[in-house]
């Protein structure tokens, strides 16, 4: 069982499932030679050649539309945008095309890909290199969205991200790319999407939170109990949309507080779906208002401020003891 | 250092072989079998019986919105006449003539613009896209059909078609260079109608021609007149051979004109004037293809009323669909609907049961009736 690092987790994953089936191709941006700047692809265009390890003209809209094309004939592509903030350039080939073909075509067609994109702060960037986008994705219907919180998930469920027979969005932290390695089996293995999983367990209060806010929902936890004699339950989505709404209503019903951590700007992001299905599901149980701790409602605050608005620990701690009070 | 000249010059050609006068440059003339020839003049015919009878359905409430095509048959009908059932054909949402030769039901395309999901579903063995609606977001869907052919090792052709506006979106210039990095299998068929709804090409582009953007992408360009069946077609067989034949892509621009609306909800008097429709009028692609099967003795009096009633059948057929199910906007989101979307379904279900709505399968219910657009009529059936 090696340990791997999220980067490394993800390219075993993307050789895996390239050796299992022949219609998987991976194209973006630097993904042949180059291995991607993240290095994600890195040496899959000399195993498996440069027809199915395309490095494309730069052009979002190019890479997600002619991913389409290649879907609706039986071809399974795995595209990367380089960064989520350009994905702006191929939003309406996902918008428009990639999430309706289905629908649209009554089932005749169906676009079976994946679009990886690198999200979120902490890595020093530039603008349109920080930001944490998912809530657009997440509100698309047709979609999968997915984000992974560390090696072991990000392999599984890239796997089965690309064996699912929809659109999957699949967001990956940069935080974490080389944040901490994990134990990966042998052996190939998948997650099923659309469920969350309980990362701790506890009974006082839910912490929810996906992709690299898990570490901070963690460490929280960690203060909490430590410091106040707290037991907190973490629950880490890793599927935002379809949300596993029964696993956040059995956590919080079990718990009866509840507070949502994630990197997106707070209005109208994942945060608010996630309360109102806590008010539709967990109401009777629930001893304190659901909280939000999430970025504020700013475009780009530039890396020299990112601390100041990515949720940190210290602010889930505080979140967590106004709910416990409450 | 001098400045040293790269590319001198580029060449854009016009073809043009049956002209609005009738005269034939027959050593341009495409070698077609008097069968061929009628099938393609029975598709134009079609196409434009079809066109006229669907904006009187429009006007009369019977279907929604409609792009017509009227005046873009040949454009439309000699390039897709060139494509083998096995190839591909990826319509923008003015093809219907084409479409119809690629073997969508007439009845189906009456479901699609009476607002019925059913009217873009393609037969299992079609290899045609529905129509796709925001302008230009095809082309690369057709880029990426043939990538995927000559990665499977498949001898397919696509052939995209696009508007002379769609040239100025960026897809379209995505889709072209990435044809041309790849080399892959595609077509693509600007019908340049001269106006993109209420703009015409002057504002569009300050390119001479449409078809010379092809050559910035190293792409083969060619201008044909679009009114002319014969040159179209001529064109997009020497395009679709050459992409057959591993030679990669080609941009053909079919010069014509919408001698219609832009849609149903259009009014073209505010933005052109009825001179210059009378004077395209004259270039009528259907008037000198008759012309010229008429005189090789392959006239076919009678054949309006024979597609006439073709086409009353079909609007017989497309109105005695049963209302469209509500509960069908639920499948085919995902290939299993989640379970939000499960219950999503059940609460309609208990609205509809609720309120007795009527049940789809009930024969004797009327399919609804579109909203009228502004200044439209709503005349009795």
């Amino acid at each position: 069982m090696p340990k791997l690092n999220m980067v490394k987790a993800l390219n075993l994953a993307l050789f895996e499932e390239m050796a299992r089936d022949p219609d998987v191709l991976v194209l973006g941006e630097d993904v042949g030679v180059d291995g991607g700047v993240f290095r994600v692809t890195d040496d899959l265009q000399r195993k498996f050649g440069s027809q199915r390890v395309i490095d494309s003209p730069l052009a979002e809209a190019g890479i997600i539309g002619t991913a389409v094309g290649m879907a609706l004939y039986g071809l399974k592509p795995v595209c990367e945008i380089q960064f989520s903030g350009f994905a702006f350039q191929c939003f309406h080939q996902i918008e428009n095309h990639a999430a309706r073909y289905r629908a649209r075509s009554r089932g005749r067609f169906h676009c079976q890909m994946v679009i990886r994109m690198p999200y979120g702060g902490g890595v020093r960037a530039l603008e349109h290199h920080t930001e944490s986008e998912e809530q657009f994705y997440a509100h698309i219907p047709g979609l999968t969205m997915v984000v992974p919180s560390g090696p072991r998930t990000a392999r599984a469920l890239l796997a089965a991200a690309i064996r699912d027979p929809d659109p999957v969005i699949f967001f990956e932290a940069k935080a974490l790319y080389h944040a901490a390695k994990e134990d990966v089996p042998d052996e190939s293995e998948t997650l099923p999407l659309g469920r969350a999983r309980v990362a701790r367990e506890g009974t006082d209060l839910t912490l929810i939170a996906y992709g690299a806010m898990l570490r901070v929902a963690l460490e929280a936890a960690d203060t909490l109990q430590s410091e106040d004699g707290a037991s907190v339950e973490v629950l880490d989505l890793l599927t935002i949309s379809p949300l596993d709404r029964e696993a956040i209503v059995a956590s919080v019903g079990k718990t009866g507080r509840a507070v949502v951590v994630h990197e997106a700007p707070r209005s109208f992001g994942p945060g608010a779906e996630i309360a109102a299905s806590i008010m539709d599901g967990a109401f009777l149980s629930l001893e304190a208002p659901v909280r939000r701790v999430t970025a504020y409602d700013v475009s780009f605050v530039g890396f020299a401020r990112e601390k100041a608005t990515v949720p940190d620990a210290p602010r889930v701690v505080a979140a967590a003891r106004e709910t416990l009070a409450f | 250092m001098p400045r040293t000249v790269l590319e001198p010059r580029f060449q854009v050609e016009h073809l043009s072989i049956l002209d609005s006068e009738g005269h034939l440059d027959a050593a341009l003339e495409p070698t077609l079998e008097p069968g061929e020839l009628r099938a393609l003049w029975r598709a134009m015919l079609l196409g434009r019986r079809l066109d006229e009878r669907m904006v009187r359905l429009q006007r009369q409430g019977r279907i929604g919105t409609f792009a017509p095509i009227k005046g873009q048959e040949a454009s439309q009908i000699g390039s897709a006449a060139t494509l083998r059932k096995t190839d591909w054909m990826v319509p923008s949402f003015r093809e219907t003539a084409a479409m119809i030769m690629r073997g969508w039901p007439i009845e189906k395309l009456l479901l699609l613009f009476a607002g019925y999901l059913e009217g873009a579903e393609p037969a299992p063995d079609q290899h045609d896209l529905p129509i796709t609606i925001p302008v230009a977001t095809q082309l690369p869907h057709a880029v990426g059909l043939a990538y995927a052919a000559q990665y499977r090792g498949d001898d397919a052709v696509v052939m995209v078609f696009l508007g002379d506006g769609a040239t100025s979106e960026g897809d379209f210039h995505e889709a072209m260079n990435f044809a041309g990095v790849w080399q892959v299998p595609v077509v693509f068929v600007c019908q340049n109608n001269q106006w993109a709804i209420s703009v015409p090409l002057k504002k569009q582009t300050h390119s001479r021609t449409l078809a010379q953007k092809a050559l910035a992408y190293g792409v083969p360009g060619l201008q044909v007149d679009g009114n002319d069946v014969l040159a179209v077609y001529a064109a997009a067989r020497e395009a679709v051979d050459r992409a057959r034949g591993g030679g990669g892509p080609t941009l053909i621009e079919c010069i014509t004109y919408r001698l219609g609306v832009h849609t149903t909800a259009d009014d073209p008097t505010k933005y052109r004037s009825d001179e210059e429709v009378r004077a395209w009028e004259r270039k009528d692609p259907l008037t000198r293809f008759r012309a010229y099967l008429e005189a090789r003795g392959l006239g076919e009096p009678g054949l309006e009323a024979t597609l006439d009633a073709e086409i009353a059948e079909a609007v017989r057929r497309f109105e005695a669909t049963p209302p469209a199910d509500p509960l069908a906007m639920f499948e085919h989101v995902h290939a299993e609907p989640p379970a939000h979307l499960r219950a999503q379904r059940e609460d309609l279900a208990r609205r509809l049961a609720a309120r007795g709505a009527p049940s789809p399968a009930d024969p004797g219910a009327a399919p609804p009736r579109a909203t009228p657009m502004r200044g439209q009529r709503l005349t009795r059936r």
